[in-house]
């Protein structure tokens, strides 16, 4: 449920995606066939390869122990690659210390000094890099100002919500002018009203610095609401890169499916290019990339499928298939009916709950329909 | 922290402030019974003996040396200002402030070591190996310091091997040496607590902002530990000011500290009011000290 907040939440952002960050050419960061082993038969990140554009918004997204964060950390240099290269704006890193590298974290659990008050928190790095006294006040008050934590710069840091030591963090952090900002799950730790404020405020914050963003999560509507582009990771590797809705309307592959947002499946096989023979016998027309005769997971969004009570009142020239209703579940704004596709197991439909839509019972007969192109056919 | 916290979400609330009250003074009356023991132990045992010390430092003796309960005067207590007195005060003094500063550069490295460790398993192991030592009682080890000193032992033979040193029993630097053993565990466990629970990220951190490793160590793993530095430096200091049988087995009759020269005051010279002046001038400066050293850097603890 929590998911599908994130995502309505998601259309109220600005979906273009054209910013100018899209357009700029320089790799803000690149990863040319990352490894990074830990012991002798751990292989955390597994020849990887990314560019990171300039100025982009990049989310590195994907389930705990996928490499994300090891991917994350040695960017930074506090992890360093057993083979491979990791370069910042061209630059070979190779085993160059974090505190020769042109990055600055966001770090998980924020890390803030306990020693030390607001201000000399977020003026640790400029007084690191031997910066002018006067200078150093100037620019951690605008820092402050930026995260709106005004008035608060001699408070200790042990004082501070969560929302407050996050905000420093990454005032922390910015303060510094890093070329590429990066973040370890910034949000983990907030609960969800203040995450989804926080998310708002950091993709506001990302287009005034004018900073790339590297953003780690494994939280799938984080990445699709804020993000310019979605590397997707699964057991240290790359699943798929690419803008949001390239990831969530066409994913390359059945762990994206699965992984970003809910995913109804149905296994089938491949009939002729553009259509598949489902379990149940019947053949409908779906995206296809497979030769024919090959077995296929068939992948429908739930908010794609909608379900009528007769092939007469569905809209022509779409795919109908004749199921059952097995349980029916309330939201308040929408219903989840999951319907049995002859012996498969049962998809969940995805119903707004508005007064035009009928309602079904369970154990009613019902046709499931959706367009061909919702429909992807992705092997194992 | 967490405490503090709780008391302000209670207070937020709407609560009648008469129920509050009654159940916090039950709160307290519960804490006193439950430290109860603890009072009856401390008051019998601690504040009791120290009373009895304070009473005879005023006292006189007969002519056998027999404390006497009259004839109070301030005698013991103007002794204390013999040059003899003030030497090996002195010397106690800055024997004690160099073990403590020995011990904290041997002990940090080394807890440092452990605390990094990452297998729980080594760490649990490393520090079985610093507490074997106090499976056997601390004299029969200061013994054992003895034979390895000897005239015979090994670390004679090597200095006159080496022309060094030419005996190491019954001279300043065996009682040194004695004092560092017996003591370096204790700054070594407190030091280790402090850094076993210090969050790396915080080090990780710095290095992020710039930091190297030495300006990280000092900016950030020096001031967290410090609890463990001003913990282990008391419990330290303090046994080493007063320490008795480390120089008495180690340093002879040649090195006296205040220890020995108690235990002299209420054996061999028989002039008990002086010795409890003695214990009772200890006492106050230790007192003092301890003090001034939480009030200058405790904060944190």
């Amino acid at each position: 449920m929590a998911l599908t907040n994130h995502r309505s939440n998601g259309a109220n952002e600005p979906l273009s995606n054209v910013s100018p960050a899209m357009t700029g050419k320089a790799s803000a960061v690149s990863l040319h066939g990352v490894t990074k082993r830990f012991g002798e038969d751990v292989v955390a990140v597994d020849d990887v390869d990314l560019q990171i554009r300039d100025g982009e918004f990049f989310s590195l997204l994907g389930p705990s122990g996928c490499g994300k964060t090891t991917t994350l950390r040695m960017i930074a240099g506090l992890e360093f690659p057993t083979e491979g290269s990791v370069r910042i704006f061209g630059e070979e890193m190779g085993l160059r210390p974090p505190n020769k590298r042109p990055v600055n974290t966001v770090f998980q659990s924020y890390a803030l000094f306990p020693h030390m008050n607001v201000a000399a928190n977020v003026g640790f790095g400029l007084r690191m890099k031997k910066v002018d006294d006067s200078e150093i006040r100037r620019r951690v008050g605008e820092a402050i100002e930026l995260v709106r934590l005004t008035g608060m710069e001699s408070r200790s840091s042990k004082e501070l919500s969560g929302g407050e030591q996050q905000r420093v963090a990454l005032a922390r952090a910015l303060v510094n002018r890093p070329k590429v900002l990066l973040l370890d799950e910034p949000l983990g730790a907030l609960d969800l009203k203040l995450r989804q404020t926080m998310q708002l405020e950091l993709k506001d914050i990302q287009s005034e610095v004018g900073i790339t963003f590297v953003y780690v999560t494994h939280d799938q509507g984080e990445a699709l609401t804020m993000s310019d582009r979605i590397g997707v990771m699964n057991e240290g590797r790359l699943a798929q890169i690419g803008p949001p809705e390239d990831v969530y309307e066409a994913p390359q592959n059945l762990f994206v499916a699965g992984f970003v947002g809910e995913m109804c499946l149905l296994p089938a096989e491949v009939t002729e290019p553009g259509s598949v023979r489902l379990k149940s016998g019947e053949v409908i027309r779906a995206r296809t990339s497979s030769p024919k005769g090959e077995p296929v997971i068939l992948t429908i969004r739930p908010e794609k499928l909608h379900i009528y009570s007769a092939v007469s009142e569905a809209p022509p020239d779409r795919n109908a298939l004749n199921g059952s209703i097995v349980r029916r579940t309330f939201y308040g704004e929408a219903i989840v009916y999951e319907v049995r596709i002859g012996a498969s197991d049962p998809i969940e439909v995805r119903v707004e709950n508005i007064p035009s839509i009928g309602r079904w019972d369970v154990g009613e007969k019902v046709i499931v329909d959706f367009h061909p192109e919702a429909g992807m056919a992705l092997t194992e | 922290m967490t405490l503090l916290d709780e008391h302000k979400t209670v207070e937020d609330e709407e609560v009648n402030p008469r129920l509050e009250r009654r159940a916090r003074r039950q709160e307290s009356w519960r804490g006193f019974f439950h430290a109860a023991p603890a009072y009856v132990y401390l008051t019998f045992f601690f504040v009791l003996p120290l009373l009895i010390i304070f009473v005879f430092s005023f006292a006189s003796r007969s002519n056998t040396g027999k404390p006497l309960l009259e004839n109070w005067n301030l005698d013991s207590w103007t002794r204390l200002a013999d040059p003899l007195v003030r030497t090996i005060a002195v010397r106690s003094l800055t024997m004690a402030i160099a073990n403590t500063v020995l011990c904290l550069f041997i002990a940090y490295p080394f807890a440092y070591w452990i605390a990094t460790r990452a297998r729980q398993r080594t760490r649990t192991l490393l520090l079985i190996a610093v507490l074997i030592p106090f499976w056997s009682n601390f004299l029969v080890r200061t013994y054992a310091w003895r034979m390895l000193l000897d005239s015979d032992g090994y670390i004679t033979q090597l200095g006159q091997l080496t022309g060094l040193w030419e005996r190491m029993l019954f001279t300043q630097p065996a009682v040194f040496i004695g004092l560092l053993y017996g003591y370096l565990p204790f700054m070594i466990l407190p030091l280790y607590a402090a850094l076993e629970r210090m969050d790396w990220s915080l080090v990780e951190a710095g290095r992020d902002l710039y930091a190297s490793g030495s300006k990280a160590f000092r900016r950030i793993t020096l001031p967290l530990s410090k609890p463990g530095i001003i913990a282990g430096s008391i419990l330290v200091f303090i046994p080493s000011l007063g320490a008795y049988v480390t120089p008495d087995i180690l340093g002879g009759a040649k090195t006296n500290l205040l220890g020995n020269l108690i235990v002299t005051q209420f054996q061999a010279a028989r002039n008990w009011p002086f010795g409890s002046a003695l214990s009772g001038a200890i006492l106050i400066v230790m007192l003092v000290a301890t003090m001034l050293y939480f009030r200058t850097g405790g904060r944190t603890i």
